[in-house]
C-alpha cells in the first residue's frame, strides 16, 4: 500500500474545536488503521494546541477505502469523547458510516469474555477429580458434565493461547486422561485373567514359575495394543465420526469451506495427532497397570515371592519388546483416527447418518486394529521377533 | 460483461449426479444491489447459492466473479475468491465448539495478521452492528433461532466481505424478527454497500428488500423470470410466477 494511500488521521485544533482529517483507505485486515487513543492524544500539536477540545469534528474529504476499521475507530473514539464530556458531531463523516454509527449503543462497555481457560494442570486436576467422582458415582453422568463444563469454560477463552493450540489440547484431553478409567480397569482385568489361565496349565507342567514370563509377554506384544486400541476405537474413534458428522449436519463444514478453512486443518488435524500421540502412552501405561493385575492373582494362587515374580518379569522383557509394542500403538492409533474422521466427513446430513457414521467408525476401528496387528505379526515373525 | 456487474452466471446447470436440478441458468448481479435468488420450495434455490459459493460444482457453465471464472481455477484460487465473501447459512451454521465471539474471530485469526487487540475490536463492533454484544461469551447452542442468525450474520461480516450471500435469512423466524432482521439487512448494505444475494421464499421480506432478483421454477428447472420481486408481482404474465406472488398480495390485503 502506497504511502498516500494509508489511514491517516491528523488532528486540527481550533480553538475549542477540534477537527480531525480522515485520509487515506480505511481497510481493516491490513491492520495499519490507527487506533483512537493516539488520536486523541496527538502529538501533532504543540502546547496550547494541547487542551482537551470541547468538541471534535470530521474531515472526511480525503477519505478513501473504507470498511469496518473505521466504524470500529469512530465508534471507539465516540465512546472515548462520551467518556470525557467532549461533543462529537458526526455531521463531517460520509452518510454511510453515520448510518452504521446509528446501529451502534455507546452505554454497554462491551466486554469480551474472558480468554484465559484453565491451564493444562488445571485442566489434568479438574480431570483427575472428575474420573474420582465418577467412579465414585458409579455413572459416567456427572463427569461428563463436570468435564463438559472444563471444556466449556476452556472453549470460552478467546484464544490469546492460539485456537488451534486449545483444539488440540480439548482433543489430547479426550483422547488421554480421560480414557484412563477404563483402560485400567481393562488392562488389570485382562492380566489377571491371563495370569490365572497360566497358572492354571502351567502347573500342571510343573512349570509355575514361567507365568510371569507369559503374562508379562502376552501382555505386551498383543494384548495390551490390541485391547487399547479397541477401547479406543470404540470410545475415541466412534465419538470422532458422530461429531464430524453432527458437524456435517449443521452445515458447519460447508461454513468452514465457504469461509475458505481447511477441515482437515481444523478438524481432523487435531484428532489425529492428539490420538496419534495418546496411544503409545496410553500402551505403557496399560502394560504396567496389566502387568500388576497379573501379579496380584499369580501372587495369590502361586507359591512364590513378589521379589521373585518381579524378577522374572523383568527378565523376559527386553526393551525391544516394549518399542514393538509402541510401534503398534501408534499405527493402530493413527489408522483408528484417520479412519473415523473420514467416516464422520463422508457422513449424510441426517440424525440417522450420524448413528450410521458411528457405528461404521467403531466397526472399522475394531477390524481394522485386529487385521493390522495381523500383518504386524507376519512381519514380526519374517524379522525374526 | 458491465462494469457495474460483481457476479454473473451464465448457461449454469447444476445436478446432484444425473439429477439435474436446474439447467441453462442465467443472471447477473450489480454491484451494491440486494439480489434475490425466488421460488417455490424444492425448485434448487439453495443449490443455486451453494454453486455460487464453492460448495457445489456445476454440472456446466460459468460463474464469473468481478470477471473471473469462479469455478475454472484450482481450489486456491478459488478460496482467494471466496475470500470476497461472506456467508450467512439457513441456521447460522455456527461452530458448536466455538464461543459467539470466537466464530466471529476464527477468519480474523486465519486471514489476517491482526493482533488480539485488533481482532478483540473487530469482533465487539460486529457483534453490536447486529445487536448480540451481549451474547458474546454464549455458546452457540444456548442462543435462539434469531440470536443464531444474527450471530451468524456478524461472522460472514466478519472479514468486511464485497458480497454477502443468505440462505433463507428470515425462515424459522416469527414475523417481527423477521421484519428485525431485514432491516438490519438494509441497514447493513447501506453502511458498508456490500452486494447481497439472497435465497428465499419469503414474500413480504423479499419485497421489503430485494432490488432485483431472478424467479427459478421446479417444472421447467431454470429461470422463467427476471427483475425486481415488486416489479414481478406487478407486471409478470407468467402464471407461475404470478401464483407465487398473488398469495402474497391476498395475504396483504387480509
Amino acid at each position: 500500500m502506497s504511502e498516500a494511500n494509508s489511514p491517516k488521521v491528523t488532528l486540527r485544533q481550533d480553538g475549542a474545536h477540534a477537527t480531525l482529517l480522515l485520509s487515506g483507505a480505511w481497510i481493516g485486515r491490513s491492520g495499519d488503521t490507527p487506533r483512537p487513543a493516539e488520536a486523541m492524544l496527538p502529538e501533532h500539536g504543540t502546547g496550547a494546541d494541547r487542551a482537551t477540545p470541547a468538541s471534535i469534528g470530521f474531515d472526511a474529504t480525503r477519505l478513501g477505502r473504507w470498511d469496518s476499521a473505521l466504524i470500529d475507530f469512530l465508534w471507539q473514539l465516540r465512546r472515548l469523547a462520551a467518556g470525557r464530556g467532549i461533543g462529537f458531531d458526526e455531521s463531517g463523516l460520509p452518510d454511510a458510516s453515520r448510518r452504521l454509527l446509528s446501529l451502534l449503543d455507546d452505554s454497554r462497555p462491551a466486554p469480551l469474555p474472558p480468554r484465559r481457560g484453565p491451564g493444562l494442570l488445571a485442566r489434568l486436576g479438574g480431570a483427575t477429580t472428575t474420573a474420582l467422582t465418577g467412579a465414585l458415582n458409579n455413572t459416567g453422568e456427572l463427569s461428563s458434565l463436570l468435564g463438559g463444563l472444563t471444556l466449556r469454560a476452556g472453549a470460552a477463552s478467546l484464544g490469546r493461547a492460539r485456537m488451534r493450540g486449545i483444539d488440540l489440547l480439548d482433543n489430547l484431553y479426550d483422547a488421554g486422561p480421560s480414557a484412563l478409567l477404563i483402560i485400567t480397569v481393562v488392562n488389570v482385568l485382562v492380566g489377571a485373567i491371563l495370569a490365572f489361565v497360566g497358572v492354571v496349565q502351567l502347573r500342571r507342567l510343573a512349570a509355575d514359575s514361567f507365568v510371569a514370563n507369559l503374562v508379562g509377554l502376552a501382555l505386551v506384544r498383543e494384548m495390551v495394543p490390541v485391547m487399547t486400541a479397541i477401547i479406543m476405537a470404540g470410545r475415541t474413534g466412534g465419538a470422532y465420526a458422530a461429531r464430524i458428522a453432527t458437524m456435517q449436519g449443521n452445515e458447519e463444514l460447508d461454513a468452514l469451506a465457504a469461509t475458505g478453512i481447511p477441515a482437515t486443518d481444523y478438524i481432523v488435524l487435531p484428532a489425529v495427532l492428539s490420538l496419534t500421540a495418546m496411544m503409545p502412552v496410553l500402551y505403557l501405561y496399560g502394560c504396567v497397570v496389566g502387568i500388576a493385575g497379573g501379579f496380584v492373582v499369580a501372587i495369590a494362587m502361586l507359591d512364590i515371592t513378589p521379589l521373585a515374580y518381579i524378577q522374572q518379569t523383568r527378565m523376559s522383557l527386553p526393551v525391544g519388546e516394549f518399542g514393538f509394542g509402541l510401534l503398534k500403538s501408534f499405527a493402530f492409533g493413527l489408522m483408528i483416527a484417520v479412519t473415523s474422521c473420514r467416516i464422520g466427513m463422508k457422513a449424510g446430513r441426517s440424525a440417522a447418518d450420524v448413528g450410521s457414521a458411528a457405528t461404521s467408525a467403531v466397526v472399522v476401528g475394531i477390524v481394522g486394529t485386529i487385521a493390522l496387528d495381523a500383518v504386524f505379526a507376519v512381519v514380526a515373525n519374517a524379522v525374526g521377533r | 460483461m458491465a462494469a457495474d456487474t460483481i457476479l454473473e452466471v451464465q448457461g449454469l446447470e447444476l445436478a446432484y449426479g444425473t439429477r439435474v436440478i436446474q439447467r441453462d441458468l442465467g443472471f447477473s448481479v450489480r454491484r451494491g444491489s440486494i439480489f434475490a435468488v425466488m421460488g417455490g420450495s424444492g425448485c434448487g434455490k439453495s443449490t443455486v447459492l451453494r454453486s455460487l459459493v464453492g460448495l457445489l460444482r456445476p454440472a456446466a457453465g460459468r460463474v464469473l466473479v468481478g470477471g473471473e471464472d469462479y469455478w475454472a481455477g484450482d481450489a486456491a484460487q478459488r478460496e482467494a475468491i471466496g475470500r470476497r465473501f461472506g456467508v450467512l447459512f439457513q441456521n447460522g451454521a455456527l461452530w458448536s465448539s466455538l464461543s459467539v465471539a470466537e466464530n466471529v474471530a476464527l477468519p480474523l485469526r486465519m486471514f489476517t495478521r491482526l493482533d488480539n487487540a485488533a481482532i478483540d475490536s473487530l469482533v465487539r463492533l460486529k457483534l453490536a452492528l447486529v445487536g448480540m454484544e451481549h451474547a458474546a461469551a454464549l455458546s452457540p447452542s444456548e442462543l435462539s433461532g434469531g440470536m443464531r442468525k444474527r450471530a451468524g450474520l456478524a461472522r460472514a461480516l466478519a472479514l468486511d466481505p464485497e458480497v454477502l450471500f443468505f440462505d433463507e435469512p428470515s425462515a424459522g423466524l416469527d414475523p417481527v424478527t423477521s421484519k428485525r432482521l431485514d432491516d438490519l439487512i438494509l441497514q447493513l448494505r447501506d453502511g458498508f454497500g456490500q452486494t447481497i444475494v439472497l435465497v428465499s421464499h419469503e414474500l413480504p421480506s423479499l419485497l421489503a428488500i430485494a432490488d432485483d432478483g431472478v424467479f427459478l421454477d421446479a417444472t421447467t428447472r431454470t429461470a422463467i423470470a427476471h427483475g425486481s420481486p415488486k416489479a414481478l408481482r406487478d407486471d409478470s404474465i407468467n402464471p407461475q410466477v404470478q401464483a407465487f406472488m398473488r398469495r402474497e398480495r391476498l395475504e396483504q390485503e387480509g
